[in-house]
C-alpha cells in the first residue's frame, strides 16, 4: 500500500544546502539552462521592492516578479549578447549563510537563508548585494525543486546597486 | 562659431548648445554633462526656477498622511494636514536645523524634533517648545512654523512646488503637457488614479539630462532593447516593422511649449486601458474589451481611441517624466552631482481597478519597466556608456541630435527623430543663458 510521504521525514537541511550551495554555483558561473533544470513546471522569482519587503506583487511594485513564462524569457534575454546591462556578464559570487528549515506544509519545504552577493564589472564600483532568501521547495520525481525564490533586500533603496540585471 | 570639430573654440563663445538651421545640425557640448559648474548653475537656473513635482494626491489620502521625499536637494514633508489641505513643509527645525520627520511614510499627529523637542501641527504651526520661558517678551512662536514652499500647485492631482515665488502658475506653465496629462487620467471612470504601492529607487551614473532624452528617445529601441522585442514576440505580439519605419508603429514626437515634450505613437505593445495582447492571457480578453466598452460610453469613439491606442510618453520640464506604454509609470530624477542622478519610480494606476485588473497592470510594468524590468536595465547600461565617453568631452565635444532637422516646418517629426530631444535643450539653454 502506498502511505503518504511525510516531507518532514525525508528532508534534512544538508539536502536543502546542498541545493541552495549547487544553485549558488550555477548561477555564479552563468549556466543558466541548467539553474532552470533546478525549477519545478511552475516557479516564480520574486525581488519585492526595498520600501515594500513584505509586499503582494499583485498589488505592490515589485523589482522582478516572474512567473515561469517570463523566467524562462529572462534567461534567453541574459543569454543575449544584447543583453547590455550584462554583457559581458558580471562576475557574481554568493555567499549563503543561516539555511534553516522553516515550515512544512503539505508537500511544500519551506526554507530561509541568508546572502551576500558581491558583483563586479569593469569600470563600474563593486557592488554588495546583502539579503535574504525565501524558498518554497517541493519534490519533483525524488528531488527538491525550487518552486518559489523570493529575494528580499535588506538596502533601504536600490540606490548605488542601481540595476538587479542578473539573477540575485 | 559653428565648428563642431574645432576643439579650441569648442564652446562656440560660450554657447553650449548649437542651432545651425543651415547646416541642419544641432549640438549640445558635452562639457554639460560634466561640469561641475554647469551642475551648480542648473541647481539655481532650472531647479529653482521651474515646477518640480513633489508627489500624487493618492499618496497622501488621509489627514495626517505624510511621505518625507528629497525635491530638488531640499528635504521635503508632503503631507495632508489634520485639517485635510495637502502642504509641502520644508523638513528642518525653525530652532537648529534637525530634520522633524524621518520615516519615509506614514500618518502623523504631529511633527516633532528629537534635537531640542520643538513639535509643531501637521500644517506646520508651532505648536509647543519645551522650557518656552526662557524667551524674551518679543519671542513670536507664530512666525516660527516650519518654512513651506513658497509655491505649491496641483494639477489634476499631480503636486508641483517651485522655489520662485514669482513663477506663473502651474497650469500655464505645464502649457501642453496638459492635454496629455489628461489623457492618463482620463484612464479612470471617475479621473483619479493612484500611486500604487512600492517604489523604484536606483541610482544611473550618469548626467541626469541623459534620462530626459533616453525617456523619450524612440531612435534607440531596436537596438538598446532588442532582448525586449524578442521577449514581445516570442509572446506572440505583433513586432514586425513596415519597410522605411524603424519600429512597428509610426509615431510624432512633439513640442509641447515651455520645454515639455512627448512622443506620440499608435500602440502596438499592450495597454492595460485597453489593448489587450498575448502576455495577458487568453482570460483577459473580456476584461480588456470591457474597459475599452468603459471607455466609449464615457468618452466617445474617438476620445477613447486616443487614450486606448496610444503610448505617450511625456516629459514634463525639467525632471518628470509620464511613461504611459507598457503600463503607466511616474518617474522623476535628481543629479547628485555631473555623473551621477538619483530616479524615483511609481506605478500609476485607476483607483477602480479590479484585483485582476491591478495584477495585470503591475505584471505589464515589469515587461519593460524598473531596475530588473527587461529594458530599463539596458537604458542605465547605455546612459552610464555615454557618461564614460564623456571622459573624452575636450577632444569629442559635440554631441548631434540632428535626426529630422532636413524636415520641412510642415513635415511632422517622427518619435525616431530628435525635434523633440532639441525642445529641451533649447529650453534647457535658454534658462541657463538667462541665469545671472
Amino acid at each position: 500500500m502506498n502511505k503518504p510521504v511525510d516531507p518532514a521525514a525525508t528532508v534534512t537541511r544538508a539536502e536543502v544546502e546542498d541545493l541552495l550551495y549547487h544553485e549558488a554555483e550555477l548561477l555564479d558561473s552563468w549556466r543558466l539552462d541548467d539553474w532552470l533544470g533546478l525549477l519545478t513546471e511552475d516557479a516564480a522569482y520574486y525581488v519585492p521592492p526595498n520600501d515594500k519587503p513584505d509586499g503582494d506583487h499583485r498589488f505592490t511594485l515589485f523589482t522582478i516578479a516572474d512567473d515561469i513564462v517570463r523566467l524562462r524569457e529572462r534567461i534567453i534575454r541574459l543569454k543575449d549578447p544584447n543583453c547590455h546591462a550584462e554583457f559581458p556578464p558580471s562576475r557574481t559570487r554568493r555567499l549563503i549563510t543561516n539555511v534553516r528549515i522553516t515550515g512544512i506544509e503539505g508537500d511544500t519545504i519551506s526554507v530561509a537563508a541568508n546572502f551576500d552577493i558581491f558583483r563586479y564589472r569593469r569600470n563600474e564600483p563593486p557592488r554588495e548585494f546583502v539579503g535574504r532568501y525565501r524558498y518554497k521547495l517541493q519534490r519533483r520525481n525524488g528531488a527538491l525543486k525550487i518552486a518559489e525564490r523570493r529575494v528580499i533586500l535588506d538596502a533601504e533603496e536600490l540606490g548605488v546597486l542601481g540595476s538587479v540585471s542578473f539573477l540575485l | 562659431m559653428n565648428d563642431r570639430t574645432n576643439g579650441k573654440n569648442g564652446q562656440a563663445n560660450g554657447h553650449l548648445v548649437l542651432e545651425d538651421r543651415k547646416a541642419q545640425t544641432f549640438s549640445v557640448n558635452r562639457e554639460v554633462f560634466v561640469s561641475p559648474t554647469v551642475f551648480e548653475d542648473e541647481s539655481r537656473a532650472i531647479f529653482d526656477k521651474c515646477w518640480i513635482y513633489v508627489g500624487h494626491a493618492s499618496e497622501i489620502r488621509n489627514p495626517g498622511d505624510f511621505r518625507t521625499r528629497n525635491v530638488a536637494g531640499r528635504p521635503i514633508i508632503f503631507c495632508r494636514d489634520r485639517q485635510c489641505t495637502p502642504r509641502a513643509l520644508i523638513n528642518s527645525c525653525r530652532h537648529r536645523g534637525a530634520i522633524v520627520c524621518r520615516e519615509r511614510e506614514g500618518n502623523a499627529r504631529q511633527f516633532y524634533c528629537m534635537y531640542h523637542g520643538w513639535t509643531y501641527h501637521t500644517d506646520g504651526k508651532l505648536k509647543a517648545i519645551p522650557g518656552d520661558d526662557a524667551y524674551g517678551e518679543k519671542f513670536d512662536k507664530s512666525t516660527l512654523g516650519l518654512v513651506e514652499v513658497p509655491r505649491f500647485e496641483h494639477y489634476r492631482d499631480f503636486y508641483f512646488l517651485n522655489f520662485d515665488r514669482d513663477a506663473p502658475d502651474l497650469a500655464t506653465y505645464l502649457a501642453g503637457a496638459k492635454e496629455y496629462i489628461d489623457l492618463v487620467v482620463d484612464q479612470s471612470p471617475s479621473g483619479r488614479m493612484e500611486i500604487i504601492s512600492g517604489v523604484q529607487e536606483y541610482d544611473i551614473k550618469a548626467n541626469w539630462k541623459l534620462l530626459v532624452e533616453n525617456s523619450v528617445d524612440d531612435y534607440h529601441l531596436v537596438t538598446t532593447h532588442s532582448t525586449w522585442l524578442n521577449y514581445m514576440r516570442n509572446s506572440g505580439v505583433n513586432i514586425s516593422v513596415p519597410k522605411g519605419q524603424l519600429l512597428p508603429t509610426k509615431g510624432i514626437g512633439k513640442d509641447l511649449g515651455n520645454g515639455h515634450l512627448t512622443t506620440d505613437n499608435p500602440n502596438y505593445r499592450g495597454r492595460p486601458v485597453a489593448k489587450w495582447i498575448s502576455i495577458y492571457g487568453e482570460d483577459a480578453k473580456a476584461d480588456i474589451d470591457a474597459i475599452r466598452k468603459e471607455l466609449v460610453e464615457r468618452l466617445g469613439e474617438t476620445r477613447a481611441a486616443r487614450v486606448a491606442d496610444t503610448n505617450r510618453n511625456l516629459v514634463v520640464f525639467p525632471n518628470l517624466v509620464i511613461n504611459d506604454g507598457s503600463s503607466v509609470t511616474v518617474r522623476n530624477f535628481y543629479p547628485l552631482g555631473p555623473d551621477h542622478m538619483r530616479v524615483t519610480a511609481w506605478a500609476l494606476g485607476p483607483v477602480e481597478e479590479t484585483e485582476a485588473q491591478r495584477a495585470r497592470r503591475l505584471h505589464a510594468f515589469l515587461t519593460f519597466y524598473g531596475p530588473g524590468g527587461f529594458a530599463t536595465p539596458d537604458d542605465v547600461t547605455a546612459l552610464e556608456l555615454a557618461q564614460q565617453g564623456f571622459a573624452a568631452w575636450r577632444e569629442v565635444q559635440w554631441s548631434d541630435l540632428s535626426r529630422g532637422m532636413g524636415k520641412s516646418a510642415n513635415e511632422p517629426q517622427l518619435h525616431t527623430d530628435e525635434g523633440h530631444l532639441r525642445v529641451f535643450w533649447r529650453r534647457w539653454s535658454e534658462l541657463m543663458e538667462q541665469h545671472p
